[in-house]
């Protein structure tokens, strides 16, 4: 029985039961942010409320979907054409995913840049890694559902990567498949991961990830604990309450999310061809490969650096290697100032290198190959791993400049 | 013994009995699960060879044959394509097709039983994706053949891969036989 409840009533009825006031204080009404939180801070708030319109029109869908080799393709169609909205339900879906993918990345870069994921927060960046890593799988089970002749042959190439694997890899691929070719078995395995099993584990990982943060407190562009300085309740100086502040706060980034979300949706629902690519207007056809073949925008930085090594197992493991390095990311930075505010200008190069070595991979895999683009794939391949290896090596003796004591 | 009658040896040894019995019980549990993803019953025995009538493909022309799920291509290589075959040994990565899948029949530089007649699977040794045929695509490191557009790997006229691509060993060749001269058999080896 909660001791500290002195609600009356209903909610005192319950708080007797259940920790109800008591985990609306921990995590919203009483939970300490820092004050200076900026538009950077939008974006987790945002992918939460992506997460709520992916489960909700994703359920939505299931009821029409037939996760079948003969009939998923029709079945889609049947959704854009007969049912009632169906058309809206399925690109908010379809859209959600790719702003799902580009909130996450923002979200991530402002956790580099401002050192979220150093010690104390070690944690936090690896649910949120592990995060990332369940809605890559969530997305790409997801797109070959609509059994298109994208969806089919992007998941031939994703799943014969794991053939690359020394000894184990035909059967594994096999396995993984469930036929000697991708087919209805394939697909009807992955409907199942894709709506009932990944989510499961997204939601748990969500969960923690936002436990573990509420636990050690958000950092801040400063990068400045603020536990460090408490007023006479406990309270941090320089912190105020999630709820009203922040939430309030929030709703603004909803609103201009909201807006710029719907544009995609009612009128640039394809948006030329990145979101949903045009060869998955065409059913699968197992005998013939399209002409192009490019996964969606989201993954087309690790395609490229995949494609950019003439060696398939090599550039299988450095494809795999690129997403690895990022979970290790926090004892890569041996530095101990958290903010980019306050770090040397040769970190700040280094960054830069990376922003841009990731969206020039992530152009060049969208598109055909050539001698010249793989030639620039190699540069930001090297630029790409050469921000971790450059970070290890600057961040043991780095100039910083002193961090103030409190967020002015 | 402990002073308050507690034997912690026995507890740690029930403790780690428990744990162990009920991992391997876990264990034990998940492997039917783990199976249920094999192949089923009905997808291993939907491997039925099929025939293919050869007797109309025009010198140079290709024809694609389903067999699997997968496309097989009988080409049918003139004499310009097949004089390129020990031209471009040099650019090969397994011009003997040493590590690369083909019967035994279907060894040598034409990899085929009838040097006229290619018959190969279409689908690339790096990623699986279909390559493309391409008789005429002559650049300065390539002679022609297949080209896959997922990741730019190259095959001779033999599906013997070009080096510096990134798919690993030569196009497979599967089993096959001639049961008259214009019908070939695809999926299983001739009785000897």
């Amino acid at each position: 029985m909660s001791e500290k409840s002195s609600n009356k009533g209903l909610i005192g009825w319950i708080d007797a039961r259940f920790p109800l006031t008591k985990m609306w204080e921990e995590h919203l009404s009483k939970y300490y942010a820092p004050k200076n939180f900026n538009f950077w801070y939008f974006f987790g708030s945002l992918a939460l409320l992506i997460l709520v319109i992916q489960i909700v029109t994703g359920i939505f869908l299931t009821m029409h979907y037939k996760p079948d080799g003969e009939m998923a393709f029709t079945s889609v169609e049947y959704i854009m054409r007969d049912v009632d909205w169906g058309w809206l339900i399925r690109y908010l879906h379809s859209t959600g995913s790719s702003a799902f993918f580009i909130v996450v990345y923002l979200h991530m870069l402002r956790g580099v840049m401002y050192g979220s994921y150093q010690k104390p927060r070690e944690l936090i960046w690896l649910f949120g890694m592990f995060i990332y890593l369940a809605l890559m799988a969530e997305a790409f089970m997801g797109y070959l559902l609509p059994w298109g002749q994208m969806s089919y042959w992007g998941a031939q190439v994703i799943i014969s990567l794991f053939g690359a694997i020394p000894v184990i890899g035909d059967d594994l691929t096999l396995w993984i498949r469930g036929d000697f070719v991708i087919s209805d078995a394939t697909l009807n395995r992955f409907f199942a991961l894709h709506v009932v099993a990944v989510p499961l584990v997204l939601i748990m990982l969500v969960v923690m990830h936002i436990l573990a943060l509420h636990e050690v407190g958000s950092n801040n562009p400063e990068g400045i604990e603020i536990k460090n300085h408490k007023d006479e309740n406990g309270n941090p100086l320089d912190g105020i309450p999630f709820h009203p502040y922040y939430s309030v706060k929030d709703i603004v980034g909803v609103v201009v999310f909201l807006i710029l979300f719907s544009i995609v949706v009612f009128f640039m629902p394809e948006m030329g061809g990145y979101f949903l690519e045009h060869a998955n207007f065409v059913p699968a056809n197992q005998y013939q490969t399209p002409d192009h073949i490019a996964p969606v925008w989201y993954f087309t930085p690790y395609y490229a650096i995949l494609r950019a090594v003439p060696d398939k197992l090599i550039g299988v493991i450095l494809m795999f290697a690129a997403i690895f390095v990022l979970f290790i990311l926090p004892w890569i930075d041996r530095g101990t100032v958290h903010s980019i505010r306050y770090r040397s200008s040769a970190y700040k190069w280094l960054l830069a290198m990376f922003v841009i070595s990731f969206i020039g991979l992530g152009y060049l895999g969208a598109l055909p190959l050539s001698d010249f683009r793989t030639f620039f794939a190699r540069v930001y391949s090297i630029g790409y791993f050469g921000f971790f290896l450059g970070l290890w090596w600057i961040s043991k003796n780095e100039k910083t400049k002193p961090v103030p004591e409190r967020i002015q | 013994m402990s002073p308050d009658g507690t034997d912690n040896n026995r507890r740690r040894f029930l403790t780690a009995a428990t744990v162990v019995v009920g991992a391997i019980g876990t264990v034990a549990a998940a492997i039917p699960f783990a199976k249920s993803w094999n192949p089923s019953a009905r997808a291993r025995s939907a491997g039925a060879p099929v025939e293919a009538d050869i007797s109309k493909i025009e010198p140079g022309g290709i024809i694609t044959i389903k067999w699997r799920g997968k496309p097989v291509w009988v080409v049918r290589r003139d004499d310009k394509a097949l004089s390129t075959l020990s031209e471009v040994a040099d650019n090969l990565r397994d011009p003997e097709s040493e590590d690369s899948i083909q019967p035994e029949y279907a060894l040598g530089e034409t990899r085929s039983i009838k040097p006229e007649y290619f018959i190969v699977v279409g689908i690339c040794t790096h990623l699986g994706c279909s390559p493309g045929y391409r008789p005429n695509m002559i650049t300065a490191d390539f002679q022609g053949g297949f080209f896959c557009p997922c990741h730019g790997s190259k095959f001779d006229f033999s599906g013997r891969v070009y080096k510096g691509v990134p798919a690993p060993t030569n196009l497979t060749v599967p089993p096959h036989y001639y049961i008259n001269d214009g019908l070939v058999l695809i999926g299983e080896d001739g009785v000897a």
